[in-house]
């Protein structure tokens, strides 16, 4: 058995660490934080020529043609470096909608278009603050005019297209609507996070494609947030890596009572706890890895294991990196909040981990019937 | 990425699988099995000593020894995929784990040529058992601080005081012992190993009443026990030395199942049939949430395992991910037990099914407390992972620089 990346994946892994170390500094992040930016538009070119933003898009589209434990490795390192790019919004859940329900024609456009660094995508679903359900949606969609609201949407304000989910006569469907076209409204929203900015969007009449048949969106959006949330949970787990590693690196070089902090009992047992809560992560990150690449029907549970266990262990790492740092912790100029805001906003990013662990459990008693 | 065997994994699980099929019986997959001594019954030490003795006939016992001792020279993977092979079956269980695991390997590390001749095979044939004389009332996490004595008479060794939680004691032949052998030296230095024999004068073997009501230990007490100089392995204070390689051959249990006996299928069920709120218990936001936590722990350590053997399988050595195991295991399977005992209300606290209750629960909650202890306190497994895995600086010592018979230890009273 080999159950782990192949020597090919973990170079690949390193090569985006390498370029991210250079081009997503933390300096870097805080500029485009403070600017109120968006996100940035230097490193999404960069990325988009090193193929990531085409990475399992197929090659007829102008992608790399990998498959998704590739793409699990950019996204390990797009959380490390909590690169400011539209990166899981474009990649894991507009190209993945695409793929898996586009004709042939919205294949070209979008996944061309994406692949190339020319097109921003996004997906849009919720409409209000609480949690997503079926009855939750009140955008309509009549066959080519989409109306309606979504709110928060994740890059909505920078997005050139978006996935969005709405009524279609007494079903829900997913639709493809451009955002520069007429009877589209966009409007910034305030929130953790600036560098994963989020947006209203507001539908007129707006022009809009059906992706897949009528009637089916609620289930294509659940299977594309399924395979989306595999990958943001590498995406977690890199961030609570990196988290960890700093506040690590901290520890051993600050002394107080005449001994590096990293020496106290009570210090290292928490730090163990942390390191225990992101291996039960990524053995579960593996799992759903292998589920997503192999299209295989444990795939349900495992992605929704691996979302909740990052979550969790980037929650927990990212918690006590503030309180292990000291009272510099809860400084603007320390970095501690950044991983702390960013940690938040994918947790919440694809439903929350309470979301998850309703889906998860609702499986599992599926399974025990 | 997968979990497939390769050809030669493939080809040897179906050699394990056709020997297992004519020599034992598959076992129901859903019946409970014990999986500590203490819930074993009967007349199992024979049983696996008859097993053990079928087994190394048939050249499948001590699969990576070396085969002048009775092993196979197997690898590590091969090794493993004879355990989950015979996890299939309705096997004794098996009373050799510590003589197999750890001493065997520490008399071939620090042997003579004659213990090794003399022991090891006696060890794989299974009968002649073995247990650990480690743990004393007063050094147990720490170890070194042991105050059993060995004091040199002619060819041998006098030994005296008390050691504790030594499991299978009382059916053993052999036992591996750390003795103080100089109180004036520093805490480390003046420890020597020896082998005893259990049956010698003076060996009093008391089994220890566990707060669950059984008995899986005991404690060895040695009055004036003669031990010949023959049966000291490695040099006279080199014992701290030989105790770490018998510690670093404690493996935790790769490919095993941890955690109690209740699993997450079980706990549905249970919250399928009882309610809250005149309700079944499944409907309630607040157990759905806790029973996804729990299952997102045990698939965790699941493909913890599965990264661990994934190593052996490419011919690597297990990384540290592996430490956390029974960390994790021991607490979860405490939550779950009292979770299960929860969900029965004023039910919970009974402990036969007379009731309707089902004490899977509380028999879980009696056991845990006990695993957070064996083979390595919850503390000291996070001191590992600290020290060891993450690198992060040991604490201050005071017990370091003085003669050990002026290092204070054990209870104050």
């Amino acid at each position: 058995m080999n159950f782990d990346f192949s020597e090919e994946q973990k170079l690949l892994q390193q090569t985006a660490k390498e370029f991210l170390e250079e081009n997503s500094s933390l300096v870097h992040v805080r500029e485009i934080f403070e600017a109120d930016a968006g996100y940035s538009k230097a490193l999404w070119k960069g990325a988009a020529e090193l193929g990531w933003l085409g990475v399992s898009i197929p090659e007829e589209y102008g992608g790399a043609g990998f498959g998704y434990l590739e793409a699990a490795m950019i996204a390990g390192e797009i959380g490390a470096y909590l690169a400011p790019i539209p990166f899981s919004s474009t990649v894991y859940l507009a190209a993945e909608a695409i793929k898996r329900a586009g004709d042939d024609a919205q294949k070209t456009k979008y996944l061309t278009g994406i692949a190339s660094g020319d097109l921003v995508g996004t997906m849009a679903t919720t409409e209000k603050v609480g949690s997503l359900t079926e009855k939750s949606i009140n955008a309509t969609f009549d066959g080519s005019k989409l109306s309606g609201t979504k709110l928060p949407v994740c890059d909505g304000d920078e997005a050139d297209f978006a996935i969005v989910l709405a009524k279609e006569g007494s079903g829900l469907s997913l639709v493809v609507v451009d955002l520069d076209a007429a009877g589209v409204e966009r409007k910034k929203l305030q929130s953790l996070d600036p560098t994963r900015a989020q947006a209203q969007l507001t539908f007129n009449d707006a022009s809009a494609t059906r992706l897949g048949a009528a009637g089916e969106g609620w289930d294509l959006a659940q299977d594309v947030l399924t395979r989306a949330a595999v990958l943001m949970a590498f995406e977690q787990l890199g961030c609570a890596d990196r988290a960890f590693q700093i506040t690590f690196d901290f520890m051993m070089n600050r002394y107080a009572f005449g001994r590096p902090i990293a020496s106290f009992q009570s210090l290292k047992h928490r730090m163990a706890d942390l390191y225990a809560d992101r291996e039960v992560a990524r053995s579960n990150c593996y799992w759903a890895a292998w589920a997503l690449e192999n299209d295989h029907e444990e795939l349900r549970e495992a992605a929704a294991s691996a979302k909740i266990s990052a979550s969790d262990a980037l929650d927990h790492t990212t918690v006590e990196m503030i309180q292990m740092h000291g009272g510099v912790g809860y400084t603007w100029e320390y970095d501690c909040h950044l991983f702390y805001r960013r940690g938040k906003v994918l947790a919440h990013t694809l439903g929350t981990t309470d979301e998850w662990r309703e889906k998860l459990v609702t499986k599992l008693i599926e399974d025990a019937a | 990425m997968d979990f497939n065997d390769s050809p030669e994994e493939a080809a040897y699980r179906a050699k394990v699988r056709e020997w297992l099929d004519a020599n034992a019986t598959l076992r129901d997959p859903d019946a409970p099995r014990a999986n500590m001594l203490d819930e074993a019954e009967g007349d199992y030490v024979q049983k696996a000593k008859d097993w053990q003795l079928t087994k190394h006939e048939a050249g499948w016992a001590c699969l990576r020894w070396p085969k002048e001792f009775g092993g196979q020279e197997a690898t590590a993977m091969e090794s493993v995929i004879f355990n989950q092979e015979e996890g299939r079956y309705e096997v004794p269980p098996s009373i050799y784990g510590i003589g197999h695991g750890m001493l065997g390997p520490t008399i071939m590390a620090h042997g003579t040529d004659d213990q090794k001749k003399r022991f090891l095979p006696n060890m794989v044939k299974g009968d002649e058992v073995w247990c650990q004389l480690f743990s004393e009332p007063d050094a147990g996490s720490d170890l070194a601080g042991l105050k059993t004595s060995a004091v040199k008479d002619g060819d041998d060794w006098i030994i005296n005081g008390q050691k504790i939680w030594t499991t299978g004691a009382q059916f053993c032949k052999w036992g591996m012992l750390v003795a103080r052998t100089d109180p004036n030296a520093v805490k480390h230095a003046g420890l020597t190993y020896f082998i005893v024999d259990m049956e010698a004068e003076g060996v009093d073997i008391r089994p220890i009443k566990q707060m669950s009501g059984a008995s899986g230990f005991n404690e060895v007490f040695f009055s004036d026990v003669r031990v010949p100089d023959a049966n000291r392995l490695d040099a006279v204070g080199n014992g701290w030395r030989v105790a770490i390689t018998t510690l670093m051959n404690e493996r935790s249990s790769i490919g095993g199942s941890l955690g109690g006996g209740v699993g997450i299928k079980d706990l549905v069920k249970l919250a399928q049939g009882v309610e809250i709120n005149d309700k079944p218990a499944i409907e309630d936001g607040g157990v759905r949430r806790k029973i996804a936590d729990f299952a997102v722990r045990r698939s965790g350590l699941k493909y913890t395992g599965q990264r661990s053997l994934s190593a052996l399988s490419q011919g690597a050595t297990p990384g540290p991910e592996a430490s956390i195991g029974k960390l994790v295991a021991a607490i979860m399977g405490l939550e779950m037990g009292e979770f299960g005992m929860e969900l029965q209300g004023a039910g919970g606290i009974l402990t036969s099914d007379e009731a309707g209750a089902d004490p899977a629960w509380q028999h879980t909650y009696m056991a845990m407390p006990g695993l957070r202890h064996a083979g390595g306190t919850d503390e000291i497994l996070r001191n590992i992972i600290a020290e060891r895995v993450l690198g992060m600086p040991g604490e201050p010592r005071m017990d370091k620089e003085k003669p050990f018979k002026d290092i204070p230890s054990g209870t104050a009273r």
